[in-house]
Protein backbone atom coordinates (compact mmCIF):
# COMPACT_ATOMS: atom_id res chain seq x y z
CA UNK A 1 0.00 0.00 0.00
CA UNK A 2 1.47 3.37 -1.07
CA UNK A 3 1.43 6.59 1.43
CA UNK A 4 -1.24 7.92 -1.06
CA UNK A 5 -3.76 4.90 -0.76
CA UNK A 6 -3.03 5.21 3.44
CA UNK A 7 -4.25 8.85 3.01
CA UNK A 8 -7.22 7.87 0.76
CA UNK A 9 -8.01 5.35 3.27
CA UNK A 10 -7.14 7.81 6.13
CA UNK A 11 -10.28 10.45 4.26
CA UNK A 12 -12.55 7.49 3.67
CA UNK A 13 -12.53 6.28 7.31
CA UNK A 14 -13.19 10.01 8.48
CA UNK A 15 -15.94 11.05 6.13
CA UNK A 16 -17.97 7.74 6.78
CA UNK A 17 -17.43 8.43 10.47
CA UNK A 18 -18.24 11.65 10.62
CA UNK A 19 -21.23 11.71 8.38
CA UNK A 20 -22.36 8.40 9.95
CA UNK A 21 -23.61 9.55 13.71
CA UNK A 22 -24.20 5.45 14.17
CA UNK A 23 -21.20 4.32 12.90
CA UNK A 24 -19.15 7.30 15.02
CA UNK A 25 -21.08 6.06 18.21
CA UNK A 26 -20.54 2.57 17.50
CA UNK A 27 -17.20 3.22 17.09
CA UNK A 28 -16.72 1.46 13.01
CA UNK A 29 -13.67 1.79 11.33
CA UNK A 30 -12.88 1.23 8.08
CA UNK A 31 -9.32 -0.51 7.87
CA UNK A 32 -9.39 -1.84 3.84
CA UNK A 33 -11.16 -0.72 1.20
CA UNK A 34 -10.76 -1.28 -3.21
CA UNK A 35 -12.93 -2.22 -5.57
CA UNK A 36 -16.08 -3.50 -4.34
CA UNK A 37 -14.42 -4.83 -0.97
CA UNK A 38 -14.88 -2.80 2.87
CA UNK A 39 -13.44 -4.09 5.19
CA UNK A 40 -14.24 -2.48 9.03
CA UNK A 41 -12.99 -2.78 12.62
CA UNK A 42 -15.28 -2.20 16.01
CA UNK A 43 -13.31 -2.14 18.92
CA UNK A 44 -14.79 -3.78 21.99
CA UNK A 45 -16.64 -1.43 24.40
CA UNK A 46 -18.30 -1.72 27.29
CA UNK A 47 -21.74 -0.16 25.65
CA UNK A 48 -21.82 -3.00 23.15
CA UNK A 49 -22.36 -5.47 25.55
CA UNK A 50 -25.64 -7.62 24.97
CA UNK A 51 -25.12 -10.32 27.87
CA UNK A 52 -23.58 -8.79 30.92
CA UNK A 53 -22.83 -12.19 32.71
CA UNK A 54 -20.49 -12.87 29.84
CA UNK A 55 -19.48 -9.75 28.23
CA UNK A 56 -20.32 -10.55 25.04
CA UNK A 57 -21.23 -8.14 22.35
CA UNK A 58 -25.07 -7.92 21.13
CA UNK A 59 -25.76 -9.20 17.91
CA UNK A 60 -26.60 -5.83 16.71
CA UNK A 61 -23.39 -4.36 16.35
CA UNK A 62 -22.41 -7.31 14.19
CA UNK A 63 -25.59 -6.54 12.02
CA UNK A 64 -24.77 -2.96 12.22
CA UNK A 65 -21.26 -3.45 11.22
CA UNK A 66 -21.83 -5.81 8.22
CA UNK A 67 -24.81 -3.37 6.94
CA UNK A 68 -22.73 -0.49 7.03
CA UNK A 69 -19.72 -2.99 5.68
CA UNK A 70 -21.85 -4.22 2.74
CA UNK A 71 -22.91 -0.63 1.41
CA UNK A 72 -19.37 0.56 1.18
CA UNK A 73 -18.39 -2.46 -0.16
CA UNK A 74 -21.54 -1.44 -2.93
CA UNK A 75 -20.05 2.03 -3.22
CA UNK A 76 -16.71 0.49 -4.36
CA UNK A 77 -18.07 -1.90 -6.61
CA UNK A 78 -20.01 1.26 -8.26
CA UNK A 79 -18.56 3.33 -11.08
CA UNK A 80 -20.09 6.18 -9.88
CA UNK A 81 -21.58 7.49 -6.84
CA UNK A 82 -25.39 6.52 -6.08
CA UNK A 83 -27.43 6.72 -3.61
CA UNK A 84 -28.14 2.76 -2.12
CA UNK A 85 -30.63 0.99 0.33
CA UNK A 86 -30.51 -2.27 2.18
CA UNK A 87 -33.53 -4.15 0.78
CA UNK A 88 -32.47 -7.31 2.91
CA UNK A 89 -30.10 -8.72 4.86
CA UNK A 90 -29.38 -11.75 6.60
CA UNK A 91 -27.03 -13.09 9.32
CA UNK A 92 -25.86 -16.31 10.33
CA UNK A 93 -24.64 -16.26 13.80
CA UNK A 94 -21.80 -19.53 14.46
CA UNK A 95 -19.92 -18.27 17.68
CA UNK A 96 -20.57 -15.13 20.34
CA UNK A 97 -17.39 -12.70 19.86
CA UNK A 98 -15.27 -13.59 22.58
CA UNK A 99 -15.11 -10.75 25.32
CA UNK A 100 -12.39 -7.85 24.98
CA UNK A 101 -11.41 -8.18 21.54
CA UNK A 102 -11.90 -6.20 18.16
CA UNK A 103 -13.99 -7.21 15.65
CA UNK A 104 -13.42 -7.48 11.67
CA UNK A 105 -16.32 -7.35 9.27
CA UNK A 106 -15.47 -8.02 5.86
CA UNK A 107 -17.59 -7.37 2.90
CA UNK A 108 -17.10 -8.19 -0.69
CA UNK A 109 -20.02 -6.91 -3.23
CA UNK A 110 -19.59 -9.74 -5.79
CA UNK A 111 -22.56 -8.79 -9.10
CA UNK A 112 -24.32 -5.60 -9.61
CA UNK A 113 -27.11 -5.01 -11.71
CA UNK A 114 -29.01 -2.50 -13.40
CA UNK A 115 -30.85 -2.01 -9.95
CA UNK A 116 -29.77 -4.47 -7.71
CA UNK A 117 -25.78 -5.06 -5.90
CA UNK A 118 -25.68 -8.65 -4.12
CA UNK A 119 -23.15 -8.97 -1.51
CA UNK A 120 -21.66 -10.73 1.00
CA UNK A 121 -19.67 -10.83 4.17
CA UNK A 122 -18.32 -12.52 7.56
CA UNK A 123 -17.42 -11.17 10.68
CA UNK A 124 -14.29 -12.63 12.46
CA UNK A 125 -11.94 -12.10 15.53
CA UNK A 126 -8.68 -13.67 14.45
CA UNK A 127 -9.36 -16.32 12.03
CA UNK A 128 -11.33 -15.54 9.04
CA UNK A 129 -12.21 -19.37 8.66
CA UNK A 130 -13.62 -19.41 12.72
CA UNK A 131 -15.99 -16.89 11.73
CA UNK A 132 -18.56 -14.89 14.40
CA UNK A 133 -20.92 -14.43 11.93
CA UNK A 134 -21.76 -14.16 7.79
CA UNK A 135 -24.05 -12.53 5.84
CA UNK A 136 -25.86 -12.03 2.91
CA UNK A 137 -28.14 -9.29 1.36
CA UNK A 138 -29.05 -7.36 -1.57
CA UNK A 139 -28.97 -3.70 -2.26
CA UNK A 140 -30.74 -1.11 -4.21
CA UNK A 141 -29.16 1.07 -6.37
CA UNK A 142 -30.51 5.27 -7.24
CA UNK A 143 -32.48 4.32 -4.01
CA UNK A 144 -33.26 7.80 -3.13
CA UNK A 145 -32.60 11.69 -4.58
CA UNK A 146 -30.60 12.79 -1.75
CA UNK A 147 -27.24 11.00 -2.13
CA UNK A 148 -25.06 10.46 1.33
CA UNK A 149 -22.50 13.25 1.68
CA UNK A 150 -19.83 9.98 2.34
CA UNK A 151 -21.13 8.99 -1.35
CA UNK A 152 -19.17 11.57 -2.99
CA UNK A 153 -15.74 10.77 -0.72
CA UNK A 154 -16.29 6.73 -1.46
CA UNK A 155 -15.99 7.68 -5.28
CA UNK A 156 -12.96 10.02 -5.04
CA UNK A 157 -11.21 6.97 -3.17
CA UNK A 158 -12.35 4.60 -5.27
CA UNK A 159 -11.14 6.45 -8.33
CA UNK A 160 -8.03 7.75 -6.93
CA UNK A 161 -7.11 3.57 -5.73
CA UNK A 162 -7.71 2.40 -9.32
CA UNK A 163 -5.36 5.01 -10.06
CA UNK A 164 -2.93 4.02 -7.48
CA UNK A 165 -2.92 0.13 -8.91
CA UNK A 166 -3.00 1.15 -12.45
CA UNK A 167 0.32 3.22 -11.56
CA UNK A 168 0.93 -0.03 -9.61
CA UNK A 169 0.54 -2.65 -12.54
CA UNK A 170 2.65 -0.11 -14.99
CA UNK A 171 5.95 -0.43 -12.59
CA UNK A 172 5.34 -4.18 -12.62
CA UNK B 1 -28.64 -14.58 32.24
CA UNK B 2 -29.09 -14.29 35.88
CA UNK B 3 -30.76 -11.06 35.79
CA UNK B 4 -33.30 -13.12 33.43
CA UNK B 5 -34.45 -14.67 36.95
CA UNK B 6 -36.27 -11.56 38.02
CA UNK B 7 -38.45 -11.29 35.80
CA UNK B 8 -40.50 -14.34 37.19
CA UNK B 9 -39.71 -12.52 40.48
CA UNK B 10 -41.75 -10.00 39.07
CA UNK B 11 -39.03 -7.15 38.37
CA UNK B 12 -39.61 -4.95 35.18
CA UNK B 13 -38.60 -6.27 32.36
CA UNK B 14 -37.70 -2.49 31.43
CA UNK B 15 -35.41 -2.94 34.18
CA UNK B 16 -33.81 -6.01 33.42
CA UNK B 17 -33.38 -4.44 29.97
CA UNK B 18 -31.97 -1.69 31.58
CA UNK B 19 -28.67 -4.04 32.66
CA UNK B 20 -27.86 -4.76 29.16
CA UNK B 21 -25.75 -2.04 28.04
CA UNK B 22 -25.85 -2.39 24.23
CA UNK B 23 -30.37 -2.30 24.70
CA UNK B 24 -29.30 0.94 26.73
CA UNK B 25 -27.62 2.55 24.40
CA UNK B 26 -29.72 1.70 21.54
CA UNK B 27 -32.85 3.27 23.82
CA UNK B 28 -34.94 0.12 23.62
CA UNK B 29 -37.59 -0.04 26.15
CA UNK B 30 -40.90 -2.25 26.69
CA UNK B 31 -44.40 -1.53 27.06
CA UNK B 32 -47.34 -4.26 27.51
CA UNK B 33 -50.30 -3.56 25.50
CA UNK B 34 -53.00 -5.94 26.64
CA UNK B 35 -51.35 -9.92 26.75
CA UNK B 36 -48.62 -8.29 24.45
CA UNK B 37 -45.20 -6.46 24.84
CA UNK B 38 -44.53 -3.78 22.64
CA UNK B 39 -40.87 -3.03 21.97
CA UNK B 40 -39.88 0.92 21.20
CA UNK B 41 -36.99 2.55 19.98
CA UNK B 42 -36.72 5.80 21.61
CA UNK B 43 -35.31 8.05 18.66
CA UNK B 44 -31.72 9.74 19.06
CA UNK B 45 -29.27 11.25 16.62
CA UNK B 46 -26.96 8.44 17.52
CA UNK B 47 -28.99 6.20 15.57
CA UNK B 48 -28.54 8.05 12.16
CA UNK B 49 -27.16 6.17 9.40
CA UNK B 50 -28.19 8.22 6.47
CA UNK B 51 -28.01 11.84 7.60
CA UNK B 52 -29.14 13.08 4.56
CA UNK B 53 -32.64 11.92 4.40
CA UNK B 54 -32.25 11.44 7.57
CA UNK B 55 -33.18 7.73 8.24
CA UNK B 56 -32.00 5.60 10.97
CA UNK B 57 -28.49 3.15 10.27
CA UNK B 58 -30.30 -0.38 8.78
CA UNK B 59 -28.34 -2.12 11.92
CA UNK B 60 -29.65 -0.04 14.38
CA UNK B 61 -33.33 -1.61 12.93
CA UNK B 62 -31.85 -4.85 12.66
CA UNK B 63 -30.44 -5.04 16.52
CA UNK B 64 -34.30 -3.27 17.76
CA UNK B 65 -36.13 -5.98 15.62
CA UNK B 66 -33.45 -9.16 17.04
CA UNK B 67 -34.21 -7.66 20.65
CA UNK B 68 -37.44 -7.68 20.38
CA UNK B 69 -37.66 -10.68 19.34
CA UNK B 70 -35.38 -12.59 21.56
CA UNK B 71 -37.04 -10.66 24.77
CA UNK B 72 -40.75 -12.55 22.96
CA UNK B 73 -39.26 -15.37 23.22
CA UNK B 74 -37.76 -15.08 26.88
CA UNK B 75 -41.21 -14.21 28.05
CA UNK B 76 -42.96 -16.92 26.14
CA UNK B 77 -40.87 -19.73 26.82
CA UNK B 78 -40.32 -18.51 30.10
CA UNK B 79 -36.65 -19.33 29.68
CA UNK B 80 -33.92 -18.27 32.92
CA UNK B 81 -31.16 -18.59 29.61
CA UNK B 82 -30.95 -15.69 27.23
CA UNK B 83 -32.20 -17.51 23.58
CA UNK B 84 -29.28 -17.64 21.27
CA UNK B 85 -29.64 -15.94 17.15
CA UNK B 86 -28.79 -18.68 14.99
CA UNK B 87 -29.77 -16.38 11.86
CA UNK B 88 -32.28 -13.58 11.24
CA UNK B 89 -33.56 -12.00 7.73
CA UNK B 90 -34.74 -8.07 7.83
CA UNK B 91 -36.48 -6.83 5.19
CA UNK B 92 -36.10 -3.12 4.90
CA UNK B 93 -39.18 -1.70 3.65
CA UNK B 94 -39.01 1.98 3.93
CA UNK B 95 -36.46 4.27 5.32
CA UNK B 96 -36.43 4.25 9.07
CA UNK B 97 -37.21 8.11 10.15
CA UNK B 98 -36.34 10.13 12.78
CA UNK B 99 -38.73 9.09 14.67
CA UNK B 100 -39.73 6.77 17.92
CA UNK B 101 -39.96 3.14 16.42
CA UNK B 102 -41.88 0.03 17.67
CA UNK B 103 -41.84 -3.72 16.87
CA UNK B 104 -44.12 -6.47 17.54
CA UNK B 105 -42.42 -10.09 17.70
CA UNK B 106 -44.98 -13.22 17.12
CA UNK B 107 -43.65 -16.80 17.25
CA UNK B 108 -44.18 -18.74 14.32
CA UNK B 109 -43.04 -22.46 15.60
CA UNK B 110 -41.78 -22.81 19.27
CA UNK B 111 -40.08 -26.47 19.18
CA UNK B 112 -38.03 -27.77 21.68
CA UNK B 113 -34.94 -26.45 21.16
CA UNK B 114 -35.63 -23.66 18.63
CA UNK B 115 -38.03 -20.93 17.91
CA UNK B 116 -39.09 -19.40 14.80
CA UNK B 117 -40.27 -15.77 15.05
CA UNK B 118 -41.63 -13.07 13.02
CA UNK B 119 -40.89 -9.34 13.70
CA UNK B 120 -42.54 -6.74 12.73
CA UNK B 121 -41.16 -3.01 12.89
CA UNK B 122 -43.46 0.77 12.38
CA UNK B 123 -42.83 4.02 13.02
CA UNK B 124 -46.04 6.54 13.11
CA UNK B 125 -48.37 4.39 11.56
CA UNK B 126 -48.73 0.46 11.93
CA UNK B 127 -50.11 -0.18 8.35
CA UNK B 128 -46.85 1.17 6.89
CA UNK B 129 -44.07 -1.18 8.40
CA UNK B 130 -40.78 0.01 7.69
CA UNK B 131 -38.86 -3.17 8.15
CA UNK B 132 -40.00 -6.90 9.03
CA UNK B 133 -37.56 -9.68 10.36
CA UNK B 134 -37.57 -13.50 10.89
CA UNK B 135 -35.04 -15.41 12.07
CA UNK B 136 -34.36 -18.47 14.62
CA UNK B 137 -33.27 -18.75 18.31
CA UNK B 138 -31.53 -21.35 20.29
CA UNK B 139 -33.49 -21.99 23.07
CA UNK B 140 -31.14 -23.73 25.50
CA UNK B 141 -27.47 -24.33 25.20
CA UNK B 142 -26.71 -28.01 23.82
CA UNK B 143 -24.18 -28.27 26.37
CA UNK B 144 -21.61 -25.95 28.92
CA UNK B 145 -19.27 -25.05 25.93
CA UNK B 146 -21.74 -24.12 23.85
CA UNK B 147 -21.77 -21.02 26.10
CA UNK B 148 -18.80 -18.70 25.92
Amino acid sequence: MTGDTKQRLTLLRDMLIEHVPHAKALGLEVVAAEAGMCRMKVAYAPHLVGNPDTGVVHGGVITSMLDNACGVAVQMALGEPTSIATLDLRIDYMRPAAPRRDIIGEARCYKVTRSIAFVRGVAFQDDVENPVATCVGAFMLAANRATSPSVQARAQARAALDADEASAGAKD
Amino acid sequence: MRDLEHIAQGRSINEVMATIPYVAFLGITFEPVGDELLAKLAFTQHLIGNPVLPALHGGVIGGFLETAAIVHVTRESKSRVLPKTIDITIDYLRSGRPLDTYARATITKHGRRIANVQVIAWQDDPAKPIAAAHGHFLLEPLSARATC
